[in-house]
């Protein structure tokens, strides 16, 4: 039996909730309206929900001539995919590692683990470090490695899971029955631990997918080693460059940057995947975020 | 080789040997640690450049000592005042109106009778969140372009008012980038809230429904109160990071516009403009130190009152 009072507040709450999913809905929506704007029409009238001509051309030109923009998008693939696996099998063999009751030092090899969650150098010496002693500069290495590699939050949230979810007794049967203790780890716990490293796999490919700070700060020169994201970034680098340095009265030429709808096409672009493996996303992430908030 | 392992099981219970057999373990566990130490602790080490006045040929270890003079410089300026204030007071309205959004949608979600909306909802609202920086920065360009963003398009049709040249007013850039930064956030933050929310017991509610209380009495009296310990948690959590902002945020959605640094510069991104922009090495390292320090101070202390109220949700 629904009271007055609460069928009232249904009504206040689904309202608000609805204005809630316009202010997160509008900015995509918009930028997905311009993708399919035509040109002309967007730089005449700005950009617009409801436009007065729609056209495929932005995305016809990614398709035909954006080899480059092509290439970024294979780049973007191949750093998230290379990244996550790699990020995976050494979080999971760290985090099962240090979750082992008996292991001499345990406590002071998760200290070391998560001391690095509250102090850390900072930009400067990080990147002089990285590209003075490692010389990974404009190399593949530099969108792999820094910051994304390893997290200090996942490793924790593994060792958690290893620590409290999985049961001793049955590490214990199959170490009674001769089972090497590497064996027990990739033949018991990591099946075993499969929703954790399904978490921990999404949260490792949207940061992958999404970094832009490495290419920002490394890859200077081999403009081939862009991904998606670094493309957008230096694009609207360059805009911002020349619209600052444009001759008064003169126009600015932008003929070597793509135009507004292109560059919204790659925007485009470059949520698809995650908004694909979007519904897959979203129920993971709750469990992963309830779990961390939540110390083990 | 099964003999062998029966006859120690017939004695006593089977004891591991001392830290070699724990071996494979600490193998396993090398790769992440070398990594750590690469990534994290010798930068750690490397801060010591602040101190340095920074040669490319000598390299961190190698270059002279500057001692304080890096730090002089940097806090001699305007500069190191205003990227403090504003990293502090971006911080304290992220937390302020992150934190009211947050609970807010939380406990509506909650209330809301058809659990498939409530879930909907929530999909839709964890959405900004896992769009990159730089995207989130063209969004934030379709609307506030000067010629062709939305807003100057449509305020002057449906309200007649003057186009506003967005990326040239640094005066308002705190309001926008609060909203930015609730539109990326919130999502996120109302989990955590609701999971709690959702955890709290009925019989307190179906007790206050038998008294006659409305859903908003329900909410002041019982949903709110229990809710305390959450919030303040994260409350202070949050303040624990108050030195250190999301970088992506300062630097990409002004589009590193040099005339919004002053209410867009904080600590993070005048760092970077140092070091990458200016090549002034010794002053944006001085700057990393001060952050480095004064944030892990905050981050324990912090850390500690939380441990004081809920052992559990501390790091310590």
């Amino acid at each position: 039996m629904q009271s007055k009072s609460s069928r009232r507040f249904n009504i206040f709450a689904n309202a608000f909730m609805i204005l809630g999913v316009i202010f997160c809905l509008s900015p995509l929506v918009l930028l997905l309206v311009s993708s399919f704007t035509d040109s002309n029409v967007l730089i005449r009238n700005g950009y617009s929900f409801y436009p007065e001509k729609l056209s495929l051309e932005a995305y016809r030109y990614l398709f035909q001539s954006g080899t480059q923009i092509m290439r970024a998008y294979g780049m973007s693939f191949v750093v998230t995919i290379t990244g996550t696996c790699l990020s995976l099998v050494i979080t999971t063999m760290l985090g099962y590692s240090i979750s082992r009751p008996g292991l001499p030092g345990r406590r002071f090899l998760t200290f070391y683990v998560f001391f690095t969650m509250l102090f850390n150098g900072g930009l400067v010496p990080t990147y002089l470090m990285y590209t003075g002693t490692f010389h990974i500069k404009n190399t593949i290495l530099a969108l792999l490695i820094p910051n994304l590699l390893v997290r200090a939050y996942y490793v924790l949230l593994m060792r958690s899971f290893f620590q409290n979810s999985l049961p001793e007794e049955i590490l214990e049967a199959a170490s009674i029955d001769g089972a090497s203790k590497l064996k027990i780890f990739y033949k018991i716990a990591v099946p075993m631990a499969k929703p954790i490293v399904t978490t921990i796999a999404l949260f490792s490919m949207i940061l992958y997918w999404n970094d832009w700070q490495n290419g920002l700060y490394y890859i200077t020169t081999k403009t081939g080693l862009y991904t998606i994201q670094n493309l957008l970034n230096r694009m609207v680098q360059e805009i911002q460059y020349l619209s600052s340095n444009a001759t008064v009265g003169g126009s600015i030429d932008l003929s070597g940057i793509p135009s507004a709808t292109v560059r919204m096409a790659i925007a485009v672009i470059g949520i698809l995947p995650i908004a694909v493996l979007y519904p897959f996303i979203q129920s993971n992430f709750a469990k992963g975020i309830t779990v961390g908030a939540v110390k083990g | 080789m099964r003999m062998s392992k029966t006859k120690v099981l017939t004695g006593k219970k089977k004891k591991s040997t001392g830290w070699k057999s724990y071996i494979p373990f600490y193998l396993m566990a090398l790769p992440g640690l070398i990594y750590f130490f690469i990534n994290n602790y010798m930068p750690m080490g490397g801060l010591i450049v602040a101190f340095k006045s920074y040669s490319a040929k000598k390299g961190i270890w190698g270059s002279d000592w500057a001692r304080f003079n890096n730090f002089r410089y940097l806090f001699m300026t305007n500069e190191a005042f205003n990227i403090t204030r504003n990293t502090l007071l971006y911080n304290v309205a992220f937390i302020i109106c992150g934190t009211f959004l947050a609970v807010t949608v939380a406990i509506l979600l909650n209330e809301i009778r058809s659990k498939k909306a409530s879930r909907l909802y929530q999909s839709v609202y964890l959405l900004p969140h896992l769009v990159s920086w730089v995207i989130i920065s063209y969004l934030a360009y379709a609307f506030l372009s000067a010629d062709t963003g939305f807003i100057n398009n449509t305020i002057l049709k449906l309200f007649g008012g003057k186009v506003i040249n967005w990326y040239n007013s640094p005066k308002y850039w705190p309001v926008i980038i609060v909203i930015v930064y609730l539109w990326q956030s919130v999502g996120y933050t109302t989990i955590v809230y609701f999971a709690s929310v959702v955890g709290f017991d009925r019989g307190y509610y179906e007790a206050a429904e038998l008294e006659g209380a409305g859903t908003w009495k329900k909410i002041k009296y019982i949903t709110l109160p229990l809710l305390k310990p959450t919030i303040i948690t994260m409350v202070l959590l949050a303040v624990g990071k108050i030195f250190y902002s999301d970088f992506g945020l300062f630097y990409q959605v002004p589009m590193n516009a040099g005339a919004l640094y002053p209410t867009t510069n904080v600590i993070d991104t005048f760092v970077y403009r140092g070091l990458m922009q200016q090549n002034n090495i010794g002053m944006s390292a001085a700057a990393g130190l001060y952050q480095s320090v004064v944030g892990f101070i905050i981050v324990i202390a912090a850390n500690l009152l939380v441990r004081k109220i809920d052992k559990d949700s501390s790091f310590i």
